[in-house]
Order: C-alpha cells, then structure tokens, then sequence
C-alpha cells in the first residue's frame, strides 16, 4: 500500500500550482500538459487515470481557477469515445474548446430520459444549465435517435441555436440552450459512455472541492490568528478551535473519500458507481460545512464580495449542485448497495 | 397554562390581518416572494402606510403617540408581517433609535426628531460597528473630541445598512480614552449631510448593496446632539440592543420561508413526481417543521415571560441562537429544492443583465441562501450570544 502520488504526478500538480499562482489562461494550461493529462495515452494524452484526474483538480480547486477544464474533460472524453483523434488532439493543444449538453428542463439530476431528438442532419430540443456554452467551440449535445440516445456535435454559432448566459455560482458561466432543428453531426456514443465520463466527471468536482476546502480552511486559520477581539487573536478561544479542529477532520474524511473514488473509477459499473455516490455525498455534505464554517468563523468580513473567500464559498456551495446532490447520491447508494 | 391568545390579542391579529390584505403593495409582496431586495420607494410606500394606520408607533409608549402595544402583540404584528410577504419595518429609526430618545433624549431632542421619524423625513442608520470593533464592540475608536461647542469626530464605522438612503446617523463614539473601554463611549446623533462624511458601498457575497462603511474626518457635530449623558452612551446601547428582542427569533419569517418552501417542493419534480414525495426531502422538510413549532412556543414563553414582567435579557440570546440557525436551515432546503437551478448566479448590483433561466421561486434561492449567513453573524454572532448563555443563564 502507497499513498504517495507518483513522481510525474506530483511534479505535474507543482507545477500547476505555481502556474495558476502566477494567474494562468488556457493556453498556459494546454501547454502544462493539464489537459493533456485528463486522456490516456490511447488517447493522445499521457493521464487519464482517476488518480491524474484528482491531482489536477485539486489544484485547479485550491487556486479556484474557474477555467472550463472539467468541460474539456468531460465533452473530449466522449469525443474520444467516438474515435474522434483528430477533435481530441486539438481538444489536448487547448485549440478547440468543448462542452457537453445534456441536463433538460424537469430532469434535476438524472441523467434520463431526455427529450432532445435529433432527425436526420439536425437536433431539437432543451438543454439547461450547461456550463460554459458561451466560449465553447463545439457543443456535444446528447439526443434521441432512433429510440436510443446518442451524440451529436453543434456549432453553437450555427442556425437553430439560441444561448441564453449567466454567471455561475462556482465562478463560470452557465447557458440555456435551444436548439431548433439545430444542424448537428452524429458522433456515435452510447448511455454507458456517457455515464462512464460523467463517473470521471463527478471525481473532477470532488477533487476540485478537496482543493478549494484546502483553501477555506487555510484562510480561516490565518484569519484566527491574526483577527483580534478582546485583547486576543480569536483562534485562542476553545469555541472556536475545536469546530476549527471538527472543519480538519471533516477534510480529512473528504480527501480519503475522494482517494476511494480515484482508485475505482475504472472498475466495474456497480462498484465504479457506488464509490461516486459515496464520494459525492460525503464532500457535498462536507463542502458546505466547510464554507458555512468559514463565513461563520470569520464573521461579517466573509459576507462581503471583496473578500476572497467569497468566491471559494459560493464554489463550495456550488459542488452539491452538480452531478447529483447529496440526497440524489445518498439514494443510489442505497440502491447500489442493496 | 393557555396555548391560546386572548379575545383581546384575537381581535388585535384580526385587525392586522385585514389591514396587511388591503395595503401591502403586490408588487413588493412579489419581490419579497422570491427573495429579492426591496428599493427605497417600496420601503417608503409601506413607511408611509404604517405611520397612517398608526402601526408604525404601535410599539411605542402612548405618551410618545404610540400604541404601547404587549409584547405578544408586537409578535403578532411581526408573524401577520411576514405571514403576508409585507416589507420590514425599516428599524434604525422606529425601532432602535425612538426607544433610546424615549428613554434617555432631551425634551428638544424627543420633539424633533420623533415626529421626523414617523414621516419618513429623517432616515436613520447605525453607526455602532468598526472593522476593528466587532463582536469586541466596546472597543470602538471613532474619537470625538470637544471643541468649543461641538465635537469634532474622527475614524470609520462599518456594516452601516441601508446607509446609502440615510440622511442621520446615530453613533458609539469614544470620548475617553482614560477610562475602562465601556465608560468612555458616547452616543451621538449626526447629519449625514456634514462635510467629512463620506459613505462607500459594501457589495455583499450575494452581490447586493446592503451595507456600507462610512468614513468621519474632522466632522462638526454641534453638543446639542449627544443623547443623555456624555461617555454614558455605552448604557444607552446596551438598553438599545435589549429593546427590539421580540422579532429576534424570526419565527414569522420562518414560517413565511417553510410555507414557501413547502410550495416550490410541490412543483419542482423529482424522478418524475414531485420533489415534496422524496422521502429523503420530506425527512429535512419534516426536522426542519417540527423545530420550527418548538421555535414557535419557545419565542411565545419568552416574549409571555417579558409581558409580566420578567427581563427577557438572556432568554433572547437563545431565540437568536436557535432562530437564526432554523431560518438558516430553511434557506438552505430552500437553495437544495431547486436543484440545478441553484447554478445560475444572477445578483441585483454586479449585473444588469438580470435573466434567469429557471422558474421564478429558484432566481433568488443561492442568493437568499448567501445573503442569509449574515444573520447567524450580525446583532451579536451566535458565538457571542452562546457566551451570554453560558455567562448568564448556566452561570458558568
């Protein structure tokens, strides 16, 4: 047994960190190999596991970069799915920004059945809350074709596309999308694809939590021993040291459980399953403690915008949102589990 | 024991039912619907309709023209307030500063700003924290310094609500610094109008303007508006904090926010039938319903307890505590029972593109639920108000 990431890994994390320190863009990012490390080598990348998936995410959460990466993952994943090398190629150089579009009005969080037909050459149909459609340069929109689903690629600048933006709780955008006889190009792909890239997906946005509770939890620190009140830095009072010591257990629990993930993101779909739903329910409820913690411990300074924890909280308050909340994940465990 | 109001309290909460159905706006009845913030007219408007109704001064004493209205009474016109999406009675003025002139103003001082009040022609806000003076409030450093017959007042008061409307401010300024921090604090009314004065923005964390800090240089303020006695204004602060103590469970809001709740669960579908048959929903629902009855109860002994006579000193240190954290709660299922919806982030002040793609009741959900970390903080944070309770109850 060996809990220590390997070397290329650590040296990839490092680096990433001190680049998204010095304030990183995406071609910064392309060319660190981070999008690269999201594919395997089969691929045309060099990662790919669920152990890459985690420590770049981590550190992409630590620094709270709200650049459209899980996106790039998730939509080039599919692509590669679809045996599309040559999307997947630029998708890695950072050339070709992708994102998927699958949520649907009614849906909350399943992942079916959708409603979004495509008809010959076209697609029609509603697509909610899909994250960063607004820079995307190719949309990879799921749809019903012959009573089955499978992916279609839409420029969203072409005929039959309505996009409709708004700033996002975690940082980014998110966009309605309509999509009226929409021109779309059939990729191939499968329910099972898809669920295995949102499987991945779902360890991206435990992974980025771990990173950005990280963060949480070092500001409040700081904040405790340097904040006085009554003569002392409010860290020495024991009201406060010991929920500051159960928010260091709590991220603990969460890494461990983001660990459990990572290593079984390849396993069978069961056992794959159950661990992402454990995963997503543990850091969902953990997440939130974590900011609700952290504005309380601060007190008024963390209600205001200008404080940079505001964005890390609203992105920790963002983490039950997406792939299922913890409710949603609690169910299935127990369905998986049975 | 009488679980029941009174004939009396009956026919009071009748008379308030009626007159919220025939005079609150609907259109500031929508927006506090859906959780967002009410603009000054909307405040005004209701200001106006109160002060013609005589409930603005309902809960001052007759001598001061007011209604001199029971505690209970106080908590039913809050419960009738919230139960019927009716805007707040903007406080600063009516409900902190009043009391403080009522008991502790000169003749002059009560003569001409009480009426002011009920008006509308004096906004008032507070000048009480400062970034280094927080929950540690008595160690403020606003100095104000005697010069002839002003006091010449220096240094920056923060977490000022609705400061950008105000036209006064009352203010804890130090003016000893020789003594223990709480007997050289002074309480001093100032025209916000007076040069030196100068009040900047606070965008909160749900991106709306509701605070401020306001900056004091060199500003003139004439003797005759100290209230009561000099370096006593710590007494007058503490009376000040302990006065508006019925409305601090906020069970009416509570309730108001679970009925909400209630409904939004009713529409929002979930694997196909809606979200309030989830068993898993319905059990956070359930916990969160019955607290909230215990709440209901807890608030009814304490506010009883005060009307014959009792001090509702700690006690309200708990309604505080445990109302905060249910109204919380509820804001929290709130945000979770929108589901995906939550995403979106669309804020009053840092966009003027307001579309939200969702349904109306999920617009405001994450930014209600943000908003509202601020009352487990403000007013004495929950970490202070346990202290009272293990100081001054369990006398540990």
């Amino acid at each position: 047994m060996d809990f220590n990431h390997t070397e290329e890994r650590r040296m990839l994390a490092d680096s990433l960190r001190r680049t998204l320190e010095r304030g990183a863009d995406w071609a910064a990012l392309a060319e660190l190999g981070v999008l690269g490390a999201l594919f395997t080598e089969d691929e045309g990348g060099f990662g790919g596991a669920g152990f890459d998936i985690a420590v770049v995410f981590e550190e992409l959460g630590r620094a709270g970069c709200t650049l459209p990466v899980l996106e790039a993952g998730l939509a080039g994943g599919l692509l590669a799915d679809c045996g599309k090398a040559d999307l997947v190629e630029q998708v890695i150089a950072g050339d070709l920004r992708v994102t998927l579009a699958h949520g649907e009005p009614g849906l909350r969080y399943d992942l079916g059945p959708i409603t979004t037909t495509a008809n010959g050459g076209s697609v029609s149909g509603r697509k909610t809350v899909v994250s960063a459609a607004e820079d995307a340069d190719l949309l990879i929109v799921s749809a019903m074709a012959d009573g089955a689903l499978a992916l279609f690629s839409v420029d969203p600048k072409g005929a039959g596309v309505t996009l409709h933006s708004t700033p996002s709780l975690d940082g980014g955008t998110v966009s309605e999308l309509t999509l009226d006889a929409a021109p779309a190009t059939a990729l191939g792909g499968t329910q099972a694809q898809l669920e295995a890239r949102i499987a991945m997906a779902t360890l991206a946005v435990c992974a980025d939590a771990i990173g950005c509770m990280d963060t949480a939890r070092d500001m409040t620190l700081e904040y405790l021993r340097t904040r006085t009140q009554f003569g002392v830095p409010i860290g020495k009072f024991q009201a406060l040291q010991h929920r500051m010591a159960d928010v260091a257990i709590e991220i603990e629990m969460a890494r461990s459980a983001v660990i459990n993930l990572a290593g079984a993101i390849g396993s069978d779909v069961a056992p794959r399953d159950r661990q992402v739903s454990a995963a997503k329910n543990l850091v969902g409820r953990t997440a939130l403690l974590v900011a609700e913690e952290a504005i309380q411990m601060h007190g008024g300074i963390a209600m205001t915008e200008e404080y940079a924890l505001a964005p890390i909280s609203r992105r920790l308050v963002a983490v039950d949102h997406r792939f299922g909340d913890e409710d949603w994940h609690l169910e299935r465990f127990i369905r998986l589990s049975a | 024991m009488d679980l029941n109001y009174t004939a009396e309290e009956r026919a009071f909460q009748q008379e308030v039912r009626a007159f919220m159905k025939a005079k609150v706006a609907p259109e500031a009845a929508a927006k506090i619907a859906v959780g967002t913030h009410l603009d000054k007219a909307d405040m005004d408007l209701w200001h106006r309709r109160l002060n013609e109704q005589g409930y603005l001064a309902g809960a001052w004493p007759k001598a001061f023209g007011g209604g001199e209205w029971s505690a209970v009474q106080k908590h039913i016109f809050e419960e009738e307030t919230a139960y019927h999406n009716a805007p707040r009675i903007v406080p600063f003025g009516v409900g902190m500063l009043a009391p403080v002139l009522q008991a502790f103003g000169s003749k002059a001082q009560q003569d001409y700003y009480l009426p002011r009040i009920l008006s509308g022609e004096d906004w008032w806000c507070q000048g009480y924290s400062e970034p280094g003076a927080g929950s540690d409030l008595a160690s403020l450093k606003t100095r104000a310094v005697r010069d002839g017959d002003h006091y010449v007042v220096n240094g920056q008061k923060t977490w000022t609500t609705l400061g950008q409307f105000a036209n006064k401010i009352f203010c804890l300024v130090r003016t000893d610094t020789t003594v223990k921090q709480q007997r050289g604090i002074s309480f001093l009314l100032i025209d916000m109008d007076t040069p030196g004065i100068e009040v900047r923005p606070i965008i909160l964390i749900d991106g709306v303007h509701e605070v401020n800090e306001v900056w004091f240089t060199d500003v003139r303020v004439p003797i005759e508006n100290l209230v009561g006695e000099e370096n006593m204004g710590w007494t007058y602060a503490k009376y000040l904090l302990t006065h508006e103590r019925t409305g601090i469970a906020g069970v009416g809001f509570a309730n108001a926010g679970l009925d909400a709740l209630k409904r939004v669960a009713r529409t929002e579908m979930h694997h196909g039938r809606p979200l309030i048959e989830d068993p898993l929903f319905a059990a956070r629902l359930a916990r969160i319903e019955i607290d909230l009855m215990a709440m209901a109860t807890t608030n009814l002994r304490v506010v009883a307890g005060a009307d014959a006579g009792a001090a509702p000193g700690a006690e309200s240190s708990m309604l505080k505590v445990k109302g905060s954290i249910i109204r919380q709660q509820i804001n929290d299922l709130a945000r979770r029972a929108v589901g995906p919806w939550a995403v979106p982030f669309v804020s009053e002040d840092l966009d003027s593109n307001l579309y939200h793609p969702g349904p109306d009741y999920a617009a405001k959900a994450s930014n209600t639920y943000l908003n509202n970390r601020k009352i487990s903080i403000y007013g004495g944070s929950n970490e202070v108000q346990r202290g009272i309770i293990t100081k001054a109850i369990l006398g540990l």
